[in-house]
């Protein structure tokens, strides 16, 4: 089952269909076994600008995972370096192609603009949340590493990675769900903020810049 | 090799430079300073929120692999910016101080396995130049023979999220405090809450912004000196934290470790303020030679 519930934890592996996305709500702790696909900024660039070009993506995107990272080198007999989740809203722009092309997960730090939950919801998908600054943690989880496009792009190459246990939470859920707001709107002490007001789309962060 | 020279003149050859900055690169990378570990420690013991809770534990987690293990803390080893606190009476010999600097770079990236960031143009080609050069140096004169040499891998996430703007010269204190809470609620989970936040107020455009830089890498449990500025890092702290942010804007009340104010004098016309975030990967070693 590419969604399993065990008492413990949520599992979930490739392929992902429709059901499976719909059992995952926004603040589950998830568990990601199998195989995950990176991809970060240059090769998000790469693979749309070949779809549009008419060519096929390097791997058939139906029902798969992406992982945005991009981590250092591994040292002499391990699998991967520091390995945790860049900001996923640089790559925003390109997340509803991807989707278009089959991706039902997405794995980053930080949230998401409002076009991609709307994107999220279309396509029946949904968006996870690693611990950004946790690479070393992360990275224990990774089990093996082949790069299978884009190799010119270094750290930014599409890999296909194996995972035993990969700790993520859900953050968009395809209901339209999103933790970030969630969370805010349960903690925020108005109280003491004064003057000041807060955003109503907070989560959905600035429309320039992010980084790792 | 050092030297004392008859005129009082301490020399300091490069390759001592290069060969500290590249220990420096790699230590930094994988060991937290013992201040921010302690304040993350403080903050998942607060953590109301069970999710943010767990965040916190999985960071603490995190600084123990990569202690253990020789990993980098993160996967972005960053910019490598270098402060270096330059005595006036040292002179530096066997070649350039930012050429040793970036000598010292290149090597402890390639050597300690560290994950090359920079590329050389930034509107156009954006090559890698696969060994993270060139560093961003600043050089501070000061007064003796000493050489301070501070590196700090500064990682895009937070970087990216840093905010300028120039108020009124009358504006009071009231403008800053919403510029910072407008810039880190807006940033959300990009910079990696939670944080060490840095804020510059006076100088010149871009000395505001260093002043900032300077506030980030003071330590998390060391007020300003000045006790009004200390008091409107409390309450500016407090602010932050009521935001609901939290660990990895999960949600929470641990939104910032500290947030640490500059100020310098500055033009009658103007109120000068810069904002930037250091992730909770608050990487910073410092070396004197």
């Amino acid at each position: 089952m590419p969604v399993e519930k065990t008492d413990s934890e949520i599992r979930i592996s490739e392929p992902l269909n429709e059901d499976d996305i719909a059992q995952l709500k926004a603040g589950d702790h998830v568990r990601f076994y199998g195989t995950i696909y990176t991809a970060r900024d240059a090769a998000h660039k790469r693979l749309i600008s070949g779809v549009e070009e008419g060519k096929e993506p390097p791997v058939d995107l139906t029902g798969q995972i992406i992982y945005y990272v991009g981590p250092t080198p591994a040292r002499p007999g391990r699998v991967i370096g520091s390995a945790g989740p860049t900001t996923s809203m640089r790559m925003d722009p390109f997340t509803p192609q991807m989707l278009e092309l089959g991706v039902k997960m997405l794995i980053g730090k930080g949230g998401r603009g409002p076009m991609v939950q709307q994107a999220l919801q279309d396509h029946k998908a949904a968006y996870c949340l690693a611990v950004g600054g946790a690479g070393a943690l992360l990275s224990k989880s990774i089990k093996s590493l082949e790069v299978i496009a884009y190799e010119d792009l270094g750290t930014e190459s599409m890999k296909k990675l194996e995972v035993d246990g990969f700790p993520a939470i859900l953050c968009c859920d395809m209901f339209g769900g999103d933790l970030l707001q969630q969370g805010r709107n349960q903690w925020r002490q108005q109280d003491k903020l004064g003057s000041y007001e807060p955003i109503g789309t907070a989560s959905a962060g600035k429309t320039d810049g992010g980084g790792k | 090799m050092t030297t004392d020279t008859p005129t009082g003149v301490r020399e300091i050859n490069a390759d001592e430079i290069t060969a500290t900055i590249a220990e420096l690169c790699q230590e930094a990378t994988h060991f937290l300073p013992e201040d921010v570990v302690a304040s993350i420690e403080r903050a998942r013991d607060t953590e109301q929120s069970e999710l943010g809770k767990q965040v916190l534990v999985e960071i603490l987690q995190n600084v123990d692999i990569a202690k253990n293990e020789q990993l980098p803390l993160c996967q972005d080893t960053g910019t490598t910016v270098v402060i270096v606190e330059l005595g006036q009476d040292v002179h530096i010999v066997g070649g350039l101080l930012t050429d040793a600097i970036n000598a010292g770079v290149a090597k402890g990236y390639t050597e300690g396995y560290l994950r090359a960031s920079m590329v050389d143009h930034p509107f156009s080609s954006r090559v890698n130049t696969k060994d993270n050069t060139p560093a961003v140096v600043h050089v501070d004169i000061v007064p003796g023979d000493g050489l301070k040499l501070k590196v700090l891998p500064k990682g895009g996430g937070c970087e990216n999220m840093s905010a300028f703007k120039v108020f009124l010269p009358s504006a009071g204190k009231e403008p800053i405090v919403d510029f910072v809470l407008r810039t880190i609620e807006e940033s959300g989970g990009n910079p990696c809450p939670p944080l060490i936040v840095g804020v510059g107020v006076g100088g010149s455009s871009e000395y505001a912004m260093y002043l900032a830089k300077k506030g980030v890498i003071r330590s998390v449990d060391n007020p300003s000196p000045d006790a009004e500025t200390a008091e409107f890092e409390r309450e500016l702290l407090e602010r932050v934290n009521a935001l609901g942010v939290g660990p990895q804007a999960v949600g929470g009340i641990n939104t910032a470790l500290a947030v640490n104010i500059e100020t310098y004098p500055t033009h009658i016309t103007a109120m000068p303020v810069a904002v930037n975030l250091q992730c909770h990967s608050a990487r910073l070693k410092e070396a004197e030679l």
